[in-house]
């Protein structure tokens, strides 16, 4: 218990300090994670509308299968992006093994079923008389898509802001194609693994209560943008 | 041509066929009322017009062109026109915004188009709201933004369906008043659908019945209401006596209609033996007390059955052999000392009796 009072004291310190290992391993955890949800939302964004807007034989099965890859271990997606990166892998030449891109390409795939359901969802929710409104009102095809992921923003959001949590909090993913390395792929997730197997609680903690702290700063603006 | 044309227009879903058959011309300035009640299929033949669902079967000119072409015309046409949905949405902006999309969809851009919605936004009364999120607004208003952002575009064809269903008799109001103003203002074509008889009546220049999907009588508000061509119309726009019977005479165009053993004489050139219903508004019944001699050619002895008071007119449905329904003001009805019970007179002239055909 005394150890605990003690590391919590200490992290706090580090924290308040700004000290300086902390900071890099909390901004890299960051900039990994912002930089997946971006590039996963550029591409599902369009993709769901693209899905959500036409009508296609297996339609529903390829929505069912899109919402089953929610809860995909990120281990599997590890070792998936393991094998196609690694020297012996077909894209092993890239030489992205145990980089940032390597955990940022992992977390995309980690986080692009969740954003492609939700923004299906989102789309659907959209009440059908918009798309009527829009198109009498003179809308070509595409002016009506955009007004429909428009009136769907707050929960297209919703859906991003999801799947940066997801990526942020993950750790399977950095830890085998990120390889830990300090100062170049150490991220919060395994940083906080590492230095709880050295007996370093104290960091540990500190970084434990920064990811909480952006969890807590996630689901405030999740729910502000969900009351729009 | 007319400037819109739709040539045995049917529209089916499933099996079951909502539109049957719709011949129907307007032409450009026209303000055409589509009345019928609830179900008629009045909003599936606006969103037909407005091209937005395609016909099972049949065809729509619009000013010449075939509407069919390709999905390049229909939206090339589609924007010449602006629908205001029965139920309007609006986008999840500003009144402002709202109203503006449709340009801005046009390519409408800066100075221009600022002055324009304000403009608009002005002539439906809601420049102090135009930068309130559009949602938050109350049924009448959220209407008036819906037709600000069907002006605003300046359609050649406004379409409206029941634009005042939805809303409490003071914002209907207002919404009328607001209608009949774009009416005189523009030139717009306006093709409106109401289950609204009198609104239909005051708006229009000319209403076209449409029930059970199928376009019934059109032509001015004033022949449909007083020459309605079938029964179903009869009852639809109001006529309360409606009395079965067989022409069992002919004379010069004047008729004796045997019903329930009793005769009413009317004008038509139906021949005899022909099975028709006499419609006779109420308000075209006369009552005394007594039998008196007069021009009229039908007069019936018969005993008062019920007796409303509808504010200054009294309703009163007599039973002569056929039920009657008079229509008289509430001071003749009090002089004359009506009750139910009472025994009375009814005279209407033959050619008060409109004739249609039993099918």
């Amino acid at each position: 218990m005394v150890e605990l009072w003690n590391g919590l004291m200490r992290a706090v310190e580090l924290i308040v300090t700004f000290d300086p290992e902390v900071m890099e391993i909390a901004g890299r955890s960051l900039r990994i994670s912002v930089t997946s949800a971006i590039l996963a939302s550029l591409i599902c964004v369009p993709l769901a509308s693209l899905i959500h807007f036409h009508q296609f034989r297996g339609k529903r099965f390829l929505i069912n299968l899109i919402q089953t890859f929610y809860s995909v271990p990120t281990v599997v997606i590890g070792l998936f992006v393991f094998v196609f990166i690694s020297r012996a892998g077909p894209l092993g030449w890239l030489g992205l093994l145990f980089s940032p891109p390597a955990i940022v390409i992992g977390q995309m795939l980690l986080i692009m079923p969740i954003l492609l359901g939700l923004t299906i969802s989102a789309l659907r929710g959209v009440d059908r008389s918009i798309i009527d409104t829009a198109r009498s009102l003179g809308a070509s095809g595409l002016q009506t898509a955009i007004v429909i992921l428009r009136e769907a923003r707050f929960a297209v959001m919703a859906a991003v802001i999801m799947g940066f949590g997801r990526a942020i909090s993950e750790v399977g993913i950095s830890l085998m194609v990120g390889g830990n390395i300090r100062g170049f792929t150490r991220v919060i997730t395994t940083a906080i693994s590492l230095e709880t197997s050295k007996g370093d609680l104290e960091l540990s903690i500190a970084l434990g209560i920064i990811l909480i702290s952006i969890a807590l700063i996630i689901n405030i603006i999740l729910n502000r943008v969900q009351q729009r | 041509m007319a400037f819109i044309e739709t040539i045995n227009l049917c529209q089916r879903y499933g099996e079951q066929d909502i539109l049957d058959n719709i011949n129907l011309s307007i032409e450009r300035g026209e303000v055409f009322a589509l009345i019928g009640p609830t179900g008629a299929g009045k909003t599936t033949l606006l969103r037909l017009i407005d091209l937005l669902d395609e016909p099972t079967s049949g065809k729509i000119y619009f000013d010449g062109t075939d509407t069919a072409e390709s999905p390049a015309v229909r939206l090339a046409l589609r924007r010449r026109m602006a629908f205001v949905l029965q139920k309007p949405v609006v986008f999840n902006l500003s009144v402002y915004d709202n109203v503006a999309s449709a340009l801005k969809w046009r390519g409408m851009r800066g100075q221009s188009l600022q002055e324009k919605v304000n403009k608009i936004i002005d002539v439906v009364g809601m420049s102090d709201y135009s930068s309130r999120n559009a949602r938050h607004l109350s049924g009448g208003e959220i209407q008036r933004v819906a037709i600000a952002r069907a002006l605003a575009i300046e359609p050649e064809v406004l379409l409206m369906d029941e634009p005042t269903a939805n809303l409490d008799p003071l914002s209907a109001g207002r919404i009328e008043e607001l209608i009949s103003n774009i009416i005189r203002k523009y030139t717009t074509t306006i093709i409106m659908a109401t289950h609204d008889l009198p609104q239909g009546q005051r708006l229009a220049d000319r209403v076209g019945v449409l029930m059970n999907g199928e376009l019934l009588q059109s032509g001015s508000a004033r022949d449909v209401f007083n020459s309605p061509r079938s029964k179903e119309v009869a009852e639809f726009v109001g006529v309360e006596n409606i009395i079965e019977g067989v022409i069992a005479s002919s004379e010069e165009n004047i008729v004796t209609i045997a019903s329930k053993g009793r005769s009413i004489e009317a004008i038509s050139d139906y021949a005899v033996g022909e099975e028709v219903c006499a419609c006779i508004r109420p308000e075209d019944v006369i009552l005394s007390l007594s039998r008196v001699s007069s021009s009229a050619r039908n007069s019936f002895e018969g005993e008062i059955s019920w007796l409303v008071s509808m504010g200054p007119l009294t309703r009163v449905e007599l039973q002569c052999g056929f039920p009657l329904v008079a229509m008289v003001t509430r001071r003749s009805a009090e002089e004359m000392g009506l009750a139910k019970g009472k025994k009375i007179f009814a005279a209407f002239k033959a050619t008060g009796v409109h004739v249609i055909r039993r099918n």
